[in-house]
């Protein structure tokens, strides 16, 4: 049963991750990208993150995705118009590079499986309540900080969006 | 004053600093009080310490004034410290009394100058250093003051500097000092290594410790004495390095007379006078300054005979006195030497101011076929003038026939001295006598070949107005009036064995302690030999001037007729036998051709430039082609991030 | 039970898409999302990792990976609003006015 739900919402991500990367609308790479997004999320619950899975539906596929599109809609990119001599040089190189970067990254699994120690443990222990200890104790400084960032990101985003030449 | 005698040294500095920074905007009378106010304050306290000095037990008479140590770095220490003793009082008793005569000629002389404040704040500058040379208790303090009358030497040569002479003499007789600057130093060096210390007393007890007997052959001493010579032949223009002096005149008179006449050049008299411990056991050495110094005298007087411009004539016979000086010193007479320098100061400083008056009267005309008859309209010149050439003609009871005797008589009799030297010094003394008495002649007696209505150039010189020439101020007139008596009775701190007792070498004495004096007394020569001797000397000088008198007053066609007859000495004479071409075509011409073509065209440009250019070039080829890198494309740059990110992990997976 | 090499892989085929998909796209946005989702494979491999060694820290991080990339939504979507007005394009190939 496990194995058949990865194996389902796995075969789903993948699929509209290369849609999102082969679409030549933007919307509905935006739209794909939301599909992906979710079947990712079902993954994050099968690791017993059940926290992070809610957040990667409400800020991820909701909020960033919609602002994502909010965007899409504003300015209404044109199609784009895919054709490889329009690609610069180097990116001629970017498929075959991608390739054999998933090539090593599979190639170097195996040096994993040996030491494969499954423990339930934290998923058992309601993982909400440890990631809130951790966070407010080890992890304070870096939080408080990651605040400031995103006070930054709002402020920066408001003056650049006002701005107009 | 002997525990602060070296205040002296402040005033001339400040008063340097003040008219040289300030002097812009100050009056002349200003300035020239500055100036002379000085001087003449130093030259008190330099009096006052004198006198002090002499109610001293001779032994006693050494004392020294530590300021601070100046460089202290592992075993070498050089103090700021500095020495009154008999050799550095007379000294600065010469340095800053003629000094300040000359600084009060220079009022006047120099007035209506532009840059008045210039040449006032360059004397005192020259004071200062001068003094510093002398009274300095170590070598390195010494060759500061070397040095900085060398600065202001070249300074002052080059106050017209506007003027292309000027500035070329300027420049020479700072290279050529530079080649002996360089002996100095390495002298110094040496005797660092050898003793371990620059300090004169350390130094020199230290000496006679080591070598209780002179050295045989050539060794350390030999070196370190010759190395110094080297910078005594640099300052004190000796052959072969004597060219730069003649050139020096292009400078105003006052300084011809107070730098490269009085004190300067004489510095390297004092150091080797100073360095007696040092020579006295350098026996080669000694050959070598003695015989490089007759051989200087009589070259520059030979080469004096047959100049036409008045300061050239007193400019060889400048560097022919050194020479006198010299051999002195060489033939281990280190206070006749000192004697002579004395002496010779104020001659000489009176010869040169006395044709700046000549040449102040001549409206700055200086060849002296163009002179003549002057004796009438500078009175007070003509007699002062004839004071000091009858005391370099050494011509009894004036001040140079006393030191001049006392130069000949050493130069035969010493332990070093011989016989040659003495009939070569003899002879110089004669063509002394002879050309000064042509110089006087030419000047002051016979026609007037001048016109009164325009001389000379008119340049900006405005108060020079036409007329008939005058005798200048008093200002002028009052130093040369008083180096004249100075020139007259000056001799006679040290009258011959037969006259009575020579005070003067006998106050020196104390400071030639260390020297080696060995063998070779002139104690079992008898009164009648010195007494015969002299006289010859006194009849040839006689017979010169009087010669001088038939050729240039009675019979001016002869000296005409002489030349045309041995046109080819003449010459060379008046070719100064052509040592400037020669240098050129054996020094400076090779230099400047190594220079401007292997050292410029082929090292700098080819080799230096060639390297900086070709590194430049290389990179911007190259930059030129990894530019392209950067083209803007973000897509490219992050396919580069891939490529290095896949990179980076195949090596990992590689290596594993 | 789901290994952790099997989502270790899922997470290799997801970024290897995603950084296909920044290179070969010139459209502004779609290469944004390309890196969000490159983004959320690293995710993927944290939270496998999480579980594989017990540990709470990898959770953690993918909650500092996700404020970030909210933080760089915001940025970068303004400075994407800001280009398109400027060059009238969102392409990024017209965006190259900076090199020698």
């Amino acid at each position: 049963m496990e194995q058949l739900v990865f194996y389902l919402f796995a075969t789903i991500a993948v699929v509209a991750g290369l849609v999102v990367v082969l679409q030549r609308k933007a919307i509905y790479s935006a739209l794909a990208l939301i599909v992906c997004f979710g079947s990712i999320a079902v993954l994050f619950y099968q690791l017993g993150a059940f926290f992070i899975a809610a957040i990667q539906v409400i800020v991820y596929a909701g909020a960033i995705m919609v602002m994502f599109l909010f965007v899409v809609m504003l300015i209404d990119p044109e199609s784009e118009f895919f054709s490889f001599n329009r690609i610069r040089r180097v990116s001629v190189l970017a498929l075959p590079m991608s390739a054999v970067l998933a090539l090593i990254l599979l190639w170097a699994m195996p040096v994993l499986r040996e030491s494969d120690t499954n423990s339930q443990s934290l998923a058992q222990k309601g993982s909400i309540e440890v990631i809130a200890r951790s966070l407010f104790s080890d992890y304070l400084l870096p939080f408080e900080v990651t605040s400031i960032l995103i006070l930054v990101a709002v402020l920066g985003a408001m003056v650049l969006a006002k701005k107009v030449d | 004053m002997l525990e602060t005698f070296w205040i002296l040294l402040l005033f001339p500095l400040v008063g340097a600093a003040i008219n040289g920074i300030f002097g812009k905007r100050f009056s002349p009378g200003l300035i020239a009080t500055i100036g002379c106010g000085s001087v003449f304050i130093s030259f008190a306290i330099a009096l006052l310490t004198f006198f002090e000095l002499l109610g001293l037990a001779p032994a006693d008479r050494a004392v020294t004034n530590h300021l601070f140590t100046w460089i202290e770095s592992g075993n070498f220490v050089a103090n700021a410290s500095f020495l009154f003793d008999p050799l550095s009082g007379v000294m600065i008793l010469v340095v800053t009394g003629v000094g300040f005569l000359i600084h009060l000629y220079s009022v006047e002389y120099m007035r209506g100058e532009t840059g008045y404040y210039r040449f006032f704040a360059y004397l005192n500058l020259f004071i200062f250093m001068m003094s510093t040379l002398v009274l300095a208790d170590n070598y390195l303090l010494m060759f500061v003051g070397w040095e900085g009358v060398g600065l202001c030497s070249y300074l002052l040569i080059g106050y017209y500097f506007e003027t292309r002479v000027a500035g070329d003499a300027a420049k020479k007789a700072f290279i050529v000092n530079r080649i002996g600057d360089f002996g100095f130093l390495l002298g110094m060096f040496l005797i660092f290594q050898t003793f371990g210390t620059l300090e004169y007393h350390s130094l020199f007890s230290t000496v006679a410790e080591r070598f209780p007997a002179p050295e045989i052959g050539f060794g350390v001493l030999s070196g370190i004495t010759l190395l110094l010579f080297l910078g005594a032949t640099g300052k004190s223009a000796q052959i072969p390095l004597y060219v730069w002096l003649p050139d020096a005149m292009a400078g105003p008179t006052p300084v011809s007379a107070l730098i490269h006449a009085a004190t300067m050049v004489t510095a390297g008299v004092y150091m080797i006078a100073r360095s007696a411990t040092l020579y006295s056991r350098a026996p080669e050495s000694m050959l070598i300054v003695a015989v490089i110094g007759i051989v200087t005298a009589l070259v520059a007087a030979l080469i004096a005979i047959a100049q036409r411009d008045i300061k050239k004539v007193l400019a060889y016979s400048t560097v022919s006195q050194l020479g006198y000086m010299f051999l002195a010193v060489g033939v281990g007479a280190w206070a006749s030497g000192i004697f002579h320098l004395y002496t010779h100061a104020f001659f000489k400083a009176l010869l040169f101011l006395g044709s700046g008056s000549v040449i102040l009267a001549m409206h700055h005309e200086q060849d002296m076929l163009k002179m003549g008859g002057l004796k009438k309209y500078l009175p007070i010149t003509w007699a002062t003038m004839g004071v000091a050439t009858l005391a370099i003609a050494g011509i009894p009871p004036f001040a140079g026939f006393f030191s001049k005797d006392e130069i000949l008589w050493n130069s035969l009799v010493s332990g070093h001295g011989h016989l040659l030297l003495w009939v070569a010094g003899v002879l110089v003394a004669a063509l002394t006598a002879f050309y000064m008495a042509r110089l006087m002649y030419l000047t002051f007696y016979g026609k007037e070949r001048f016109s009164h209505e325009s001389h000379g150039h008119h340049d900006d010189h405005d108060h020079h107005h036409s007329g008939p020439p005058k005798e200048p101020s008093l200002f002028v007139t009052l130093p040369l009036m008083i180096l004249g008596v100075l020139s007259a009775i000056a001799g006679l701190v040290g009258l011959p064995a037969w006259l009575g007792d020579n005070r003067f070498e006998h106050f020196l004495e104390p400071v030639f302690h260390y020297a080696y004096t060995g063998d070779g007394h002139q104690g079992e020569h008898s009164h009648s030999l010195e007494i015969g001797l002299t006289v010859v000397i006194v009849t040839l000088a006689l017979i010169s001037i009087f010669l001088a008198y038939r050729f240039f007053v009675k019979n001016p066609a002869i000296p005409e007729r002489i030349a045309e007859r041995f046109a080819g000495i003449h010459k060379l004479l008046w070719n100064k036998f052509y040592v400037d071409e020669v240098y050129d075509a054996l020094i400076v011409w090779p230099i400047e051709r190594i220079s401007r073509f292997v050292l410029w065209k082929g090292i700098d440009v080819g080799i230096i430039d060639g390297a900086v250019n070709g590194v430049a070039s290389l990179m911007q080829g190259w930059s030129n082609r990894v530019k392209r890198l950067q083209s803007g494309y973000a897509r490219a740059y992050a396919s580069w991030i891939l490529f290095g990110a896949v990179l980076i992990f195949l090596y990992y997976y590689l290596a594993n | 039970m789901v290994s952790t090499t099997q989502f270790l892989v899922l997470g290799a085929i997801l970024f290897s898409i995603g950084t296909l998909g920044v290179i070969v796209r010139r459209n502004t946005i779609t290469m944004f999302m390309s890196i969000e989702l490159m983004l959320n494979a690293v995710n993927l491999t944290f939270l496998a990792f999480a579980r594989h060694f017990d540990q709470v820290d990898g959770q953690i991080f993918v909650f500092f990976v996700m404020t970030v990339a909210a933080a760089e939504a915001a940025v970068g979507l303004a400075l994407i609003v800001l280009l398109s007005k400027r060059n009238d394009s969102v392409d990024i190939d017209q965006a190259n006015t900076m090199k020698w």
